[in-house]
């Protein structure tokens, strides 16, 4: 084996840094600024902080060097923790991106009247004076709390070792969890889910740190490469590598909300302020994935027999699981926490395409290509959709019941249509990206023999547009039903209504014109080890 | 000239109408949108001016699209595809014109309140529709195919779901789940043509290279079965017809021409095209069990369509058998049974599209669309019971009217195929001549109840709208020679594609190879 001398390459996981940084500077602004000035101060620096971090992954992705003969590009930085390489440096970018329009609605004030979405006071009980009294305040540490969170989540699929992955995993998860309870309305169902969520995501950090021990037991390393190193070597208890790798699966599918893991989505995405819901489904899901990826591709590649059958499985009941139980939701963000379910599985069927480079053609749509693809496409469509959530309300808050979204399409078209456009994205609908997102996930598993799983798929996506379909039908061919209280349309700043003209901007562009997109992540190029 | 993009145009030209529409109210949006659909009528006139009847894909244009995907935007217009544009850009203008008062708060066809001044909306969908189809028509790339093929879903199904009768929205999700249903089959077989394309080289979507690939036998049939299924729930064919009754029975007259007369024939031409242009071995392998179900289409829908109440679920349902006898012709793999398919594709557009106007008419003059309630119309309304009838003899397959000589086309393809199969085809003429004038009988004949003694006749605008329907069906009666010479060449070429990999059947070969040597010999010059 070659010998690496420990670089940490600065110049290549600044954007990290700036990210984790910002957040400190963000802690110390909670403590030293009046609290007037908090607001205004935290979001420019998180803004600041986030745009100067994507210039930079820009940056470095324009110059990372060509290794392995120019079938990858990037540097093993942070004495080998940290992997810049073309598919961290592509998940960093939509890291970003989403971050910046998630932070945008954590920063509206409009539709609350003057005040966040997020509760006023945390530690008060819900329903008491305390309570009462912290009406007009705001908890500010929203925004430090959501750069840690971004911080994790760009460390996380940039891991070179378990044990950063990890140190990502919790450092990501931990404000997530706390965010998830800041709800200003509703506060019981925040609080629960916030506890279902730390209480599930604790168990299944335990279950990755297992896995990590015994992974370590059969390699002796922590080294994504080093593990791949000595499966190639096929060298020691191969039992303890299989339980390993199946330990280490369940902490990242609980991530990902894979099933039998997934039972936290529906619960957290209803409970959480929609705005943290929105960041946490589009973000949690690129970095989840993008671990995930490099665990299989990069520590478990040469092991690809033992896990591709189990996470067909997986996939195959992911999707049918999320499709069916979306079908009989009646709450719009319980639906769309189904739809996530359902479209994990749509993404790690992305993840069973995976073949040696020398099985393909020249230009043919590989597997990583395609799960990058998958994920932007996405993220623009579930980010818009919980944007519009955050803006359907009435007199107590948002209003997420279904039938409270009869006729919405004839009072406020633009809005529905907005809802509707990417309900039909995630649907697949031709012309949006989901469609193309959809196409290149199944194609990748199809060439590479695992047309049942896609078969299965494609049953799924038809469940799945029922529920579509069906919610767009209520917006606009449904009257309100007698005693019901139709919700109304809050007119938002400019925050959320951009977030909203970006994502279906972003939609319409990758669905007509994906093909740069998809030139982007092929030129990401692969893992380096 | 020759460089112009006349296809983008004709696509681009209803579609830049279904933006514009929108921004316009009542009266000036119905007069814009037509005018859009009248300028599409001239300028695909226009194309059919320049088109060379010789046969092969014309005025092409070829754009890289995806790479990544091997997906091209590529149009290109051959003797089938010139047909269904011709049909499409028609029966636009005349479907906007019919529904001209379709908002109006008097027209007691919409006793749920059909709500009002929403005309601009109408418009704009039916124009979109007619962009998406008419791209579907022309379009060489299979994944840009697939693509229109979906897409012409949205505005259909807001069509349906937006205007009609009571029970609309229900009808409206029924079309999309079993449409989008059959769309997602054939993503499949989109997605199985990539990894075959991708395994024999480098990965294309061109029609052209797609219909030059050698294609594994099983993959092959497995492909061809996605292709055809897609097609048959689009057609429709039985089994999957079941959402045709209903969603004509809810939606608007003019929405069922749109989706009968227009949409529905993409799925027989996607058979022509896609089945037989890509699959060929594969598509005379399932010969046996399509014509069994063509004929089961035939049969059945006549039967089901005789024992109707509503006229807009019976018309739909005589549809069914037609597209039975378009399917039969399709795959009896014969020049009579091609030609004669494409000639009823066309012909059936004319005589339904008459037929479900005309009911249209009746019904928005009745307040009900119940065989059981019409009656004696034709004492009060003469000339509109008269079109009903012609309308009706059409689809019955008199001679003297179009119809009659496509439906003889594929007949005497059946017997050619086997006389058993010609034998229980003809069964479908005599059921035709029951639906058609029993319901005739009912609707039109007998006492006038006292309330429809007012009703006018037909209007000027209402004239003016099945005018050149009429005028078509009688006039490609006795001259059906501009259809034959569209067709003809386009037969031609596919019999010759389809014979290469596999002998024709026999009783057949005659026809089969005449028209292929003459391809042959043009080919040489």
């Amino acid at each position: 084996m070659e010998f690496t001398k420990p670089v940490l390459a600065y110049a290549e996981i600044w954007p990290l840094i700036a990210v984790l940084g910002v957040a400190c500077l963000g802690v110390l602004a909670e403590a030293l600024l009046a609290r007037p000035h908090r607001h205004r101060a935290q979001v420019l620096l998180a803004g600041t902080g986030l745009v100067a971090a994507l210039v930079g992954t820009v940056v470095v992705g324009t110059r990372l060097d060509e290794v392995a003969d120019g079938a990858a590009r990037g540097v093993i930085g942070g004495a080998g923790s940290v992997v810049v390489d073309g598919p961290t440096v592509f998940l960093w970018a939509l890291v970003l991106v989403f971050s910046l329009m998630g932070l945008a609605l954590f920063a509206e004030r409009k539709v609350e009247a003057g005040v966040s979405v997020f509760a006023g006071q945390a530690a008060a009980l819900p329903g008491s004076d305390a309570e009462r009294q912290a009406q007009g305040l705001d908890h500010t540490e929203v925004y430090p709390l959501m750069m840690f969170a971004i911080g994790g989540m760009m460390l996380f699929p940039a891991s070179g070792d378990l044990l950063t992955m990890f140190v990502a995993l919790e450092v990501l998860s931990l404000p997530l969890y706390l965010l998830s309870g800041l709800a200003r309305r509703r506060r019981l169902l925040s609080q629960e889910a916030a506890l279902k969520y730390f209480l599930l995501g604790a168990f299944s950090s335990g279950f990755f740190l297992y896995g990590m021990a015994l992974v370590y037991g059969y390699a002796g390393t922590l080294d994504l490469g080093g593990i791949d190193l000595a499966i190639r070597n096929g060298s020691g208890n191969t039992g303890m590598l299989t339980i390993g790798l199946g330990l280490l699966l369940v902490g990242l599918l609980f991530k990902v909300g894979a099933v039998p893991f997934h039972s936290w989505t529906p619960d957290v995405y209803q409970g959480a302020p929609t705005a943290v819901t929105g960041f946490m489904a589009a973000c949690t899901k690129i970095a989840a994935f993008g671990a995930l990826l490099r665990l299989l591709y990069v520590g478990f590649g040469a092991d690809r027999w033992t896990w591709q059958p189990v996470l067909g499985v997986i996939a195959v009941l992911t999707m049918l699981v999320g499709a069916l139980l979306a079908v009989v939701q009646t709450d719009v963000k319980r639906m769309l926490g189904y739809s996530a379910v359902a479209h994990t599985g749509f993404l790690l069927t992305g993840v069973l395409g995976a073949q040696a480079a020398g099985d393909l053609a020249v230009g043919q749509v590989t597997s990583l290509q395609a799960v990058l693809f998958y994920l932007a496409t996405y993220s623009f469509a579930t980010l818009g959709a919980f944007a519009v959530v955050t803006l359907v309300r009435d007199a107590s808050g948002e209003a997420t019941g279904l039938d409270r979204w009869a006729g919405l399409g004839k009072r406020s078209p633009l809005v529905a249509g907005a809802f509707a456009f990417f309900l039909l994205s995630m649907a697949g609908i031709p012309l949006t990206a989901g469609f193309a997102g959809k196409w290149a996930v199944f194609t990748v598993a199809m060439s590479a023999g695992a047309w049942p799983v896609v078969l299965v798929a494609i049953t799924s996506s038809v469940i799945a547009i029922f529920f579509y379909v069906r919610t767009i039908q209520v917006m606009f061919f449904s009257d309100v039903a007698e005693g019901t209280e139709p919700a109304a349309v809050s007119v938002p700043s400019m925050l959320t209504s951009g977030t909203i003209a970006v994502a279906v901007l972003g939609t319409l562009v990758l669905g007509v014109v994906p093909g740069p997109l998809l030139e982007l992540a092929a030129d990401a190029g692969q893992f380096i080890r | 000239m020759s460089d112009f993009p006349w296809l983008s145009v004709l696509v681009a030209l209803p579609l830049v109408g279904a933006f514009v529409v929108p921004s316009l109210r009542g009266t000036t949006a119905k007069q814009v949108g037509l005018g859009f659909s009248l300028a599409t009528l001239v300028l695909s006139v226009l194309v059919a001016a320049q088109y060379e009847l010789d046969g092969g894909m014309q005025l092409t244009e070829t754009y890289e699209w995806i790479p990544a995907f091997g997906v091209h935007f590529a149009l290109g217009v051959d003797g089938l595809g010139l047909l269904m544009v011709l049909l499409t850009t028609l029966l636009v203008p005349i479907v906007l014109l019919a529904a001209w008062r379709e908002d109006e708060v008097d027209n007691p066809a919409h006793v749920d309140g059909n709500p009002q001044g929403k005309a601009h909306v109408f418009v704009a969908w039916a124009l979109a529709l007619e962009a998406l189809s008419l791209a579907v028509f022309l379009a060489t790339d299979v994944f840009l195919f697939y693509i229109v093929f979906e897409a012409t879903l949205i505005p259909a199904y807001f069509l349906v779901g937006g205007f009609g009768r009571v029970g609309r929205s229900a009808a409206a999700v029924k079309f999309l789940m079993f449409q989008l249903a059959g769309g997602l089959v054939l993503l499949v077989g989109v997605i199985g043509l990539y990894v075959v394309s991708a395994q024999a080289g480098s990965p294309s979507y061109l029609l052209s290279d797609l219909m030059a690939l050698d294609i594994d036998t099983t993959a092959g049939r497995w492909l061809f079965a996605t292709f055809f299924i897609a097609f048959a729930v689009k057609a429709p064919l039985f089994p999957v017809h079941t959402w045709l009754a209903d969603t004509t029975g809810r939606a608007t007259p003019g929405t069922s021409v749109l989706l009968v007369c227009v949409l529905d024939k993409i799925g027989t031409f996607g058979m022509l095209r896609f089945c037989l242009g890509i699959f060929p071995e594969a598509s005379q392998w399932a010969t046996p069990l399509v014509v069994t179900l063509a004929l089961i289409s035939i049969v059945y829908g006549a039967f089901v369509a005789i024992g109707q109440d509503d006229v807009l679920r019976l018309i739909g349902l005589t549809s069914l058998s037609h597209f039975g006898f378009i399917v039969l012709g399709i795959f009896v793999f014969s020049s009579q049974g091609g030609t004669g398919s494409i000639l009823y594709m066309v012909n059936h557009g004319l005589g339904t599209a008459a037929l479900f106007l005309v009911a249209g008419y009746v019904i928005a003059r009745r307040g009900t669309a119940s065989i059981r309630e019409l009656g004696g119309q034709e004492k009060v309304t003469p000339v509109i019971a008269a079109l009903l009838l012609i309308g009706g003899l059409a689809t019955l397959g008199l001679p003297g009217l179009s119809p009659f000589i496509s439906e003889f086309l594929v007949i005497i393809a059946a017997f050619d195929y086997a006389w058993y199969v010609g034998a229980v085809a003809v069964t479908g003429i005599v059921l035709a001549a029951i639906y058609v004038l029993w319901m005739y009988q009912r609707t039109m004949t007998g006492p006038t109840p006292e309330r429809a003694t007012a009703d006018e006749d037909l209007s000027l605008r209402e004239g003016i709208a099945v005018a050149p329907l009429v005028v078509a069906l009688v006039f490609l009666g006795f001259y059906p020679a501009p259809l034959l010479d569209a067709a003809d060449p386009y037969v031609g070429d596919l019999m010759s594609h389809v014979g290469v990999t596999d002998d024709p059947p026999e009783v057949t070969a005659p026809a089969a190879d005449h028209a292929g040597d003459e391809h042959a010999e043009e080919g040489e010059h």
